[in-house]
């Protein structure tokens, strides 16, 4: 009689019908959080910017932002060393993304961790290890001294040189990763195809392939371009006076000086920097490229009616034509030398270059971190290169000293709250997303993403007026409901990519045995995607456990984490217990990444 | 261990295509086990064979897109084994049809000229040309990804004809295809075939295509190739089991060899049924074999009726289990009184055929209509 019951339960319910409520309900926990931490903190923000004291609307915030020269001239230098750094980790990461995606499932995983292990090892790490190698005693100093190549130090820290080599170093993880995303989609037969229509493989990669992968080209480059404008952390430790980049402003208008109006301003001026290149960008490519990863070709190339468009798809494709033949004219002379024969394999020339371009860059983005070891463990009570004897005493030091264990605790703390929090919205919300057809279903995922895309500097100082008024500065609750907002779209995107790869069909087979909804959601889809599930919760524990702009404003004092006493430490002198400490962080994200993509490739599996 | 059929002795240069002994192994698993084929100019010759069997590999070896472990490739009289793809001069149709995505249909065709650096003038007449043929003129100025799947495949085909390689190689360019249009697209290919005059080497797993299409077929199984020959060779006169069970249906009984009548010779099959088949020259066992006779050739008849005629003619005895009736053809399958099954095939609607589902039936086939093969025990499977 239960199952009479049930089905009887079910055929009076049925009347209401899918048209009854709205079919992104699901969503409604992530929009509802981020309209509440998100949108209406930083609204609030640039509305203050708007307002004079007595609340009334005044544009003399935006007339002192343009009143001298000194603000325009920190945004055009945001704008160049970002520029720089995007030129750089473009040039560098393509060919590690091109041979990623190239090469075999299981090379494809060892290579990819050492892309992993920089892109999840703290900015703050990377930027310690940087002053190890390029200070004035550091090891790059040390090495050219030792070969005779120069006398005096050579200058290439606290200046542009090493703001740009922290910056491309930090940066190039993402865009290669990016690429990756773009490139793995380009069908592999195209190559082939066109070698056996006669292209030799300098055409067949200038003419096919290049402009396949253009899409994730641009993708990468704006998302590294964003990141670079929101960055303080390695032109605050790398770069000098010079060096100086608008959320560094921000950080002082707030801290120092109080004056949220003024940084709301300033905060606007990043923000529509940002908006005009995103702008740009879509006006060129079209923004899906960057949320479905796949190139979007002719969304406005169809008709090519457009005059611009027209002259720049000629030049292009002169241009690659004359890069490919170029190439070609390379590899014939290379095969006048050692001729190529008919009863023998050629040797694979091209591919060797391509590995050993792969190897040095992969080497610049993996070992720098590693020369914290050494040092941590030096006698002297100064970082220097090479590291003087052998001691624990740095990490007795940091063990036993209570602040660095609270703020290790505190952030341990904080990053499993945060990303337990951050599940129980986010994946609701990456169900409705991937498996639902609903209004607004664009805009919502927009708005999901956002926190992604807007400078976290922005984010910071929102949250940081906000909690200002309701009393939660300082406060662990204020921090994990700000680590949320930027975990959120981590675990949306990764679970949405995760149920992208689910056959459906599984849960219908499923209700068509006789399981009701949920019990096919407990049953059979999340024992399925569980792999994916904790890759999510990984990455989202991993980008608050690593969080310091955030951190930099609502902590403080005995409420600290690990990266904030880090960088009031580094701030002050970098000693080797900064180096312990890295070394710890880099053992623990190595462990982390090799769990997750353990996890994520058994998801893949199922 | 393969079946090899024309003269291997013969110049390299008489044959636009010619592979000796190409082998290639992925670690533990050998994809190709010495692969001999040669092919005449205007030839088109099916590589058919279940997945797995070597068939692509062997394709690929042609192309250039893979190197094999040994073994070498002649293409028109020179050696190619290991020259570049972009060198051999031989063309390709991917089973994705490896359209280029970001390239108009007319760019797409004219890419194997430009590469070749032909003059402009000469590019658009010839892209113009092959459209023509493939009866898609209008479509030059699109995207592929604007067309139907038909219609790419035949831009991928216009593509590989545009510059008349020496060879065109097709990996199973229909089978995105629905049925009826993979129908219409293999006559087409046929016809440009028998046209143009072109050479094509084709892979596919389904044997009604082979068959259709095929002036030759090579069928491979587990990176051997097992017999080459024409559609009418493999399917009247099939040298392994394989062969006999892979193109169309069969029935297999398995016996020893006890006598000679002539051009006959006399296998004793279970329970002492004697049975008669023609002579056959490539049996590696000569004693213990199996008789194959296709269902079309076995007639049910009441099991009291005499034989007809004054042909020899076998007989056995069994209960009709299953009547089917598949449109123009009829299936009977008969249970024998050893437990084997056989089964028959009649035209629908024959009235010599009366028998009534669960009636004891004989089932006789002329003897000249069964083949011998080499026993399931022997075989390389």
């Amino acid at each position: 009689m239960t199952s009479a019951g049930t089905a009887v339960d079910r055929m009076s319910a049925a009347p209401r019908g899918p048209s009854a409520r709205w079919k992104g309900w699901p969503l409604l926990p992530a929009l509802v959080f981020l309209l509440f931490l998100f949108v209406y903190p930083v609204g609030q923000l640039l509305w203050l910017s708007a307002i004079n004291k007595s609340g009334a609307l005044t544009g003399q915030h935006y007339a002192r932002l343009f009143s001298s020269s000194l603000y325009v001239d920190v945004l055009l230098i945001t704008v160049k060393i970002s520029a720089w750094t995007t030129a750089f980790a473009l040039l560098g990461g393509y060919p590690v993304a091109y041979l990623l995606a190239t090469s075999s499932a299981r090379w494809r995983t060892r290579l990819t961790f050492w892309v992993l292990l920089p892109f999840w090892t703290s900015f703050l790490v990377r930027a310690f290890a940087w002053m190890v190698l390029l200070g004035r005693n550091g090891a790059l100093n040390k090495l050219l001294e030792a070969t005779g190549l120069t006398t005096a130090p050579v200058a290439v820290i606290f200046n542009l040189t090493g703001v740009l080599i922290g910056m491309t170093h930090a940066l190039m993880p993402l865009g290669i990763l990016t690429m990756v995303s773009v490139m793995e989609h380009i069908d592999a037969s195209l190559p082939k195809a066109a070698a056996t229509l006669g292209a030799r493989g300098g055409q067949a990669f200038w003419r096919i392939y290049f402009p396949l992968s253009l899409p994730g080209v641009a993708a990468a480059g704006l998302l590294v371009f964003i990141s670079s404008m929101g960055f303080f952390i390695i032109p605050a430790l790398l770069g000098g006076r010079r060096e100086t980049m608008i959320t560094q402003i921000i950080i002082e208008q707030v801290q120092d000086l109080m004056n949220w109006a003024f940084a709301g301003a300033i905060s606007l001026l990043l923000l529509a920097t940002a908006l005009v290149v995103f702008y740009l960008y879509d006006r060129a490519l079209g923004m899906s490229t960057l949320a479905s990863g796949t190139p979007e070709l002719d969304r406005r190339g169809g008709g090519r009616e457009n005059l611009v468009a027209r002259v720049s798809a000629w030049a292009g494709r002169r241009l690659v034509a004359a890069f490919g033949w170029l190439c070609d004219r390379a590899a014939e002379l290379t095969e006048r030398l050692v001729p190529r024969r008919a009863e023998r394999p050629a040797r694979a020339w091209a591919r060797g270059v391509l590995v050993a371009a792969c190897v040095l860059v992969l080497a610049f983005l993996a070992l720098p971190a590693f020369f914290m070891v050494p040092v941590s463990f030096t006698t002297e009570g100064f970082i220097d290169w090479p590291p003087k004897g052998f001691s624990l005493k740095w990490y007795r030091a940091y063990l036993e000293s209570a602040q660095w264990m609270a703020a290790t605790v505190r952030s341990v703390v904080v990053g499993v709250v945060s990303a337990t929090l951050a599940m129980l919205i986010g994946v609701p919300a990456a169900f409705g997303l991937a498996r639902r057809d609903f209004m607004g279903k664009t805009g919502a995922l927009a708005l999901i993403l956002s926190p992604l895309i807007i400078p976290r500097m922005i984010i910071a100082v929102a949250l940081f007026y906000l909690y200002a008024r309701v009393g939660l500065v300082g406060s662990s609750l204020g921090l994990v409901l700000g680590h949320t907002v930027l975990a959120i779209p981590f675990v949306v995107v990764t679970v949405m990519a995760v149920l992208k790869n689910y056959d459906e069909r599984l849960d219908q087979a499923a209700s068509s045995l006789g399981a009701s909804r949920a019990r096919a959601l407990y049953h059979v889809t999340l024992p399925l995607i569980r792999g994916g599930l904790v890759a999510a919760f990984l990455f989202a524990f991993v980008t608050s456990f690593d969080e310091l702009t955030i951190a930099l404003f609502v902590t403080g004092g005995l409420t600290t984490t690990l990266p904030k006493q880090m960088w009031d430490d580094a701030l002050l002198k970098v000693t080797p217990t900064l180096a312990a400490v890295s070394t710890v962080l880099i053992v623990f994200v190595a462990i982390t990444i090799t769990l997750a993509e353990r996890f994520r490739r058994g998801a893949a599996r199922a | 261990m393969n079946v090899v059929t024309g003269p291997i002795a013969a110049e390299p240069a008489t044959y636009k295509l010619q592979t000796r002994r190409l082998r290639k192994t992925y670690g533990p698993v050998v994809a190709l086990a010495g692969a001999d084929v040669e092919m005449l100019e205007g030839e088109f010759l099916t590589l058919l064979g279940p997945s797995g069997s070597g068939k692509t590999t062997l394709l690929l070896m042609v192309a250039g897109l893979i190197h094999p472990d040994s073994g070498e490739v002649w293409i028109d009289g020179r050696l190619a084994t290991y020259t570049p793809p972009f060198k051999r001069d031989v063309g390709m149709v991917f089973q994705n049809y490896a359209l280029f995505p970001h390239l108009t249909v007319g760019e797409n065709i004219a890419f194997p000229l430009r590469m070749r650096r032909m003059p402009e003038a000469t590019i658009l007449q010839e892209v113009r040309r092959v459209l023509e043929i493939v009866r898609l003129p209008h479509v030059e100025g699109r995207l592929p990804r604007a067309l139907s799947g038909g219609q790419q495949q035949r831009i991928a085909l216009a593509r590989c004809m545009v510059y008349k390689p020496s060879i065109i190689l097709m990996d199973e360019p229909l089978g995105a295809l629905d049925k009826k249009l993979r129908d219409q697209m293999q006559l087409e290919i046929k016809q440009l075939h028998i046209e143009l005059g072109i050479t094509v080497l084709y892979v596919t797993h389904d044997q009604e295509e082979a068959m259709i299409m095929s002036d030759r077929i090579c069928l491979m199984n587990d990176g051997h190739i097992q017999q080459i020959g024409t559609p009418d060779d493999l399917y009247f006169r099939p040298r392994t089991q394989f062969a006999a069970e892979f193109l169309g249906e069969s029935n297999i009984l398995t016996g020893e060899v006890t006598g000679v009548e002539g051009a006959s010779v006399v296998v004793t099959a279970a329970r002492g049924v004697k049975l008669r088949a023609p002579r056959s020259e490539s049996l590696r066992d000569p004693r213990r074999v199996a008789l194959m006779v296709r269902p079309e050739r076995v007639t049910i008849q009441d099991a009291k009726t005499a034989l007809p005629g004054s042909e020899p003619h076998n007989r056995l005895e069994g209960l009709l289990r299953q009547v089917i009736l598949v449109g123009g053809v009829t299936k009977y399958y008969v249970t024998l009184d050893d437990g084997q099954t056989i089964v028959a095939f009649a035209l629908t609607g024959d009235a010599k055929v009366v028998a009534a589902p669960g009636s004891r039936v004989s089932v006789t086939w002329p003897a000249a209509s069964g083949v011998l093969l080499s026993a399931p025990a022997m075989t390389e499977r």
